[in-house]
């Protein structure tokens, strides 16, 4: 329950403090904090416009999509203390639950019958597709680390000790960070701020939606951001007494949010051609941390 | 006793009535035969299931012997899924048949072979003797041609079913060896022959003997390299039979797997391993293939050898779990793989269902042609839909019940045995994850090229929804998909006598006892989880609904970036959109592409054709036939069409066959002259 809240709270001023990061990196003054969510508040009180080839998929595909992403944050622990849900193997859960919003935003996508959304659509599926395996070897390999197959022993058990240890923490990080970016669509992968339709991910699947939905998806990407950022907070929170990991959590997502909107400012896009690539990559920085497992575990036999 | 020859006489008197009676009550004779004898069957299953046993022998003939009737769980389970499809398939198939009432004795055919596949599928569960075995498989095999081969004056029909016996008929010469084996070490056809036979073999013999069933059943099951009859099969046969048979019919294959994993003992590892490392080949073939397919029902065809990947994922884990006698392994593994069998059959042959709709409402597979389809036909497309999801194996449906077994069983596997081990089930986890998110690619693909957008071409006639004679027999289905999807637990607890035959192969203790029970709580929790993301998913929009019903709504033309003509031309084609992974996936396929670029100053029209080859195909069976029929044609020159010369030959062969005892005898003095030398 504890995690359910925080991260609610910390999604709302997470997007906004990478725009804020990003605007005094480009030297410009740039909106508060709280901008990005007083534009989903702004979007929830407008009317809607369809279009006409739309059919019911794209009115229901963002409330599966909200619903799907609210359901895997109730999955994420928060320390020791479980998520709303939890059960052996439920990280299998947190990500096809995933799978299923995607799905969903991708045929409204689909159901526009637009060819920049179709486009967008095709990136999104295969992009994501590259991105699970890097997530499930991880989930692996922590599995085999610590014995136990849910979020929250998983969490609850691991501990840095030895020196490879720290490497694993560290990649780890790097691979949730990554895989945060190409969830959420952001720089390496995919450009939020471009303008034009055709270098377009995730934006361009969402040119069609309106008022109260178009609001719903653009908070969706502020809650995942908080939960993957939540999910690294994990990895550093070990059983620690609330009044220590609370504090911990918010300083790994303010942190977190600054180096994305860093990141956003200095890095540019990668082709378009070879994300694909770059995508799978991430997955054998996963083996990586497998074997590294298998060192500290001495299983090299 | 009485139920084998009441089932016997309503098969018979089915078969027998069908030739003499109107076209309009031929179907529904069929349907009243199928429903009657799966109830009957079905009861006998669900009182197996429940923990009964049942062995009869029957006195045979002098040529077979004993026929023994062996009656237990895992017969069961497959009796009671196999006889729920036949019976969907059947009431599917009686609204489907109706536009083709004027072929009168083809439809007599047809319905006389669905009755006997029904009864053969239903025999070859419950029988152990291996003659009747293979009468019934090779029947069952048959009558599945005849209803494959009902379009028979289409010359893709003929071919795809020549090339289904062709292919059918290897699986039992490979049956046929290993029957044959062990019947002339033991002198017997009973199958628990082959449980003591294996026993005395060394562990190299018994291994391939198993692998003799195993490459048999293979052949039926579709495991990749033995697929190449399926993608064609599918397509080519009536919607219902294309679902009966992607269904149940390549399911008696993984039924016969598991009997066999039953009956031979081997080194269980090993047999583990090798049968994990074929289904994920597999399933990620299976898949990689199915997304570039532009026909519906050969994509779904693939996805058909997909998910036989997954089901001996399942079942390769559970031997490995067997093999190092760890209780939750070979539990989960087999819960997951049988649980999959049941849902593929359900998903699968509701996707078939639906494709069968689409195709009587457009007259075309072609998925590049279709679009629009969900204003016009929403029924077949939620069901469609459903399906799709469930075998993405997405939440809250039943695919994602099966495939979380699985997953656990490899996550636990991990946590135990060698580096060896340890690698292949990371692999395989990687294998599942790919297969799972390439399925969701080929399946948004297909939905949102068949279902959604516009119309991408001009009907004639524009589609209309189904008529409800269809749409109830699929919406039975997508009840049991949302069912196993809500309430796993149950379905899992339906499982437990199956998976004792299995777990009874193990030395047991208390503590591995409570992780099985375990088991079914964590699926009493995924299945409250389910109905939570449906509850939740109806309050928000819900919410949506109370909010957004005040506000203004405008209705206009999709963004096009200001332009306004035609766009219906200008959407995503299926193509296109998977047009970044073909280019990925490129090097490991054969894919042949034609083109013609548009050039010069006044452009005249352009095109670009892509045919997916199945890579397997070409180098196991095209290439061989093309180098046997290049040997073969060497000896062309005696056939020269010269009447004097065929003459010549029938008197050298005469004088041959005559001539050769003499000449043996020489030969025979010959050599004794000079023994004596």
């Amino acid at each position: 329950m504890i995690s359910f809240i925080l991260i609610i709270l910390a999604s709302i001023f997470f997007t906004g403090i990478i725009i804020r990061t990003k605007s005094i990196v480009t030297g410009r003054k740039g909106p508060g904090i709280f901008q990005p969510v007083k534009d989903v508040i702004r979007l929830w009180k407008k009317g809607a416009v369809y279009s006409k080839t739309t059919s019911f998929i794209f009115q229901i595909a963002p409330s599966i999509y909200f619903a799907s992403v609210l359901m895997a944050i109730m999955v994420v622990p928060f320390g020791q203390y479980k998520g709303i849900i939890s059960f052996e193997g439920d990280f299998v859960f947190f990500a096809y639950v995933l799978a299923l919003g995607k799905f969903f935003s991708i045929i409204s996508a689909l159901d526009t019958g637009s060819s920049f959304e179709g486009m967008g659509a095709s990136r999104e599926a295969l992009y994501s597709m590259f991105a699970e395996p890097a997530f499930f070897i991880l989930m692996g390999s922590f599995a085999l680390l610590t014995g136990k197959t849910s979020f929250q022993e998983i969490f609850a058990s691991l501990h840095f000790g030895s020196s490879i240890s720290y490497i694993l923490g560290v990649l780890a990080t790097f691979v949730l960070a990554m895989i945060t970016m190409v969830e959420n669509s952001r720089m390496p992968i995919d450009d939020p701020k471009t303008h034009l339709e055709l270098t377009m991910v995730h934006e361009v699947m969402i040119l069609d939606n309106s008022g109260f939905d178009l609001g719903m998806i653009l908070y969706a990407t502020n809650l995942k951001f908080a939960m993957y950022g939540a999910l690294i907070a994990n990895l550093f929170m070990g059983s620690f007494p609330l009044y220590l990991t609370i504090p911990i959590f918010f300083g790994i997502q303010i942190l977190f949010a600054i180096a994305v909107g860093l990141l956003e400012s200095f890095t540019a896009r990668f082709r378009m051609n070879h994300n694909a690539q770059y995508i799978f990559v991430l997955s054998s920085v996963s083996l990586l941390i497998f074997f590294g497992v298998l060192l500290m575990l001495g299983r090299f036999n | 006793m009485m139920m084998t020859i009441t089932y016997f006489s309503i098969v018979a008197a089915g078969i027998l009535l069908i030739p003499f009676i109107r076209v309009k009550w031929k179907g529904i004779i069929t349907v009243s035969v199928v429903i009657v004898n799966a109830v009957l069957a079905g009861w006998l299953a669900v009182k197996v299931l429940t923990g009964k046993q049942f062995d009869f022998i029957f006195y045979g003939t002098p040529v077979t012997g004993d026929i023994a009737v062996r009656i237990d769980a895992l017969s069961g389970w497959f009796i009671l899924l196999i006889n729920f499809t036949l019976v969907t398939g059947a009431l599917y198939g009686l609204q489907y048949m109706k536009s083709y009432r004027k072929q009168s004795s083809n439809i007599t055919i047809h319905c006389i072979a669905y009755l006997l596949t029904q009864s053969m599928l239903t025999i070859i569960c419950v029988v152990q003797n291996a003659l009747v075995f293979l009468f019934a498989w090779e029947t069952m095999a048959l009558s599945v041609a005849m209803l494959i081969l009902f379009e028979h004056y289409k010359p893709d029909t003929i071919k795809a079913g020549i090339n289904y016996i062709i292919q059918s008929h290897l699986c039992i010469v490979f049956l046929s060896l290993g029957f044959i084996w062990v019947a002339s070490r033991t002198n017997s056809y009973d199958f628990n022959a082959i449980s003591n036979f294996s026993s005395t073999l060394s562990s190299f013999a018994s291994m391939a003997l198993f692998l003799c069933f195993f490459i048999g059943f293979a052949f039926k099951a579709g495991f990749v390299p033995f697929h190449t009859w399926l993608p064609y099969a599918h397509p080519a046969a009536p919607s219902h039979i294309s679902g009966v048979m992607s269904g149940v019919v390549i399911k008696i294959g993984i039924y016969g797997i598991l009997r066999m994993i039953l009956l031979i003992k081997t080194d269980y590892t090993l047999l583990g391993f090798i049968i994990l490392f074929i289904s994920i080949v597999s399933g990620v073939y299976g898949v990689m293939l199915a997304i570039l397919q532009h026909n519906l029902k050969k994509l779904l065809a693939y996805h058909s050898i997909e998910n036989i990947g997954i089901i001996g994922i399942g079942i390769g884990l559970g031997t490995i779990g067997i093999g190092t006698n760890n209780l939750l392994l070979t539990t989960l593994g087999f819960a997951g793989g049988m649980l999959h069998v049941l849902n593929h059959s359900l998903f699968k042959s509701l996707l078939f269902y639906g494709a069968g709709n689409v195709y009587q409402a457009t007259h075309t597979m072609n998925i590049e042609h279709l679009g629009g389809i969900v204003k016009r036909m929403p029924h077949t497309s939620i069901l469609f839909l459903v399906a799709a999801l469930a075998i993405c194996g997405l939440p809250p449906l039943n695919g994602f019940v099966s495939e979380f077994l699985i997953y656990s069983g490899l996550f636990n596997g991990l946590k135990t045995g060698n580096m060896v081990s340890m690698l292949s089930l990371l692999i395989s986890v990687f294998g599942l994850v790919i297969i799972g998110g390439l399925a969701l690619l080929c399946f948004t693909k297909a939905f949102g090229a068949v279902f959604l957008g516009n119309s991408r071409h001009h009907f004639p006639h524009p589609p209309t929804e189904s008529s409800a004679g269809k749409l109830i027999p699929m919406y039975m289905v997508m009840g049991l998909i949302l069912a196993i999807g809500l309430c796993p637990n149950f379905f899992l607890g339906m499982l437990s006598e199956p998976l004792k035959l299995f777990t009874d192969k193990l030395s047991l203790s208390a503590e591995a006892a409570y992780t099985v029970t375990n088991t079914g709580y964590t699926m009493m929790y995924i299945g409250w989880c389910s109905t939570g993301l449906i509850v939740l998913t109806g309050i928000i929009f819900f919410i949506r609904k109370k909010i957004t019903a005040q506000k203004s709504v405008a209705i206009t033309p999709t963004w096009s970036c200001g332009y306004v003509g035609n766009t219906a031309k200008m959407q995503y084609s299926a193509s296109s959109f998977v047009r970044t992974y073909r280019k990925l996936a490129e090097p490991l396929l054969s894919i042949y592409k034609k083109k013609k670029e548009i050039k010069g100053i006044f452009p005249r029209d352009g095109w670009r054709e892509t045919h997916p080859y199945d890579i397997v195909e070409e180098w196991l069976i095209d290439i061989p036939l093309k180098q046997i029929k290049y040997f073969l044609g060497k000896f062309r020159f005696l056939q020269n069409g010269m009447i004097q010369m065929y003459t010549l030959y029938g008197i050298v062969f005469i004088i041959l066959v005559l001539g050769l005892p003499f000449l043996y005898g020489a030969i025979k003095s010959l050599i004794e002259f000079l023994n004596q030398l």
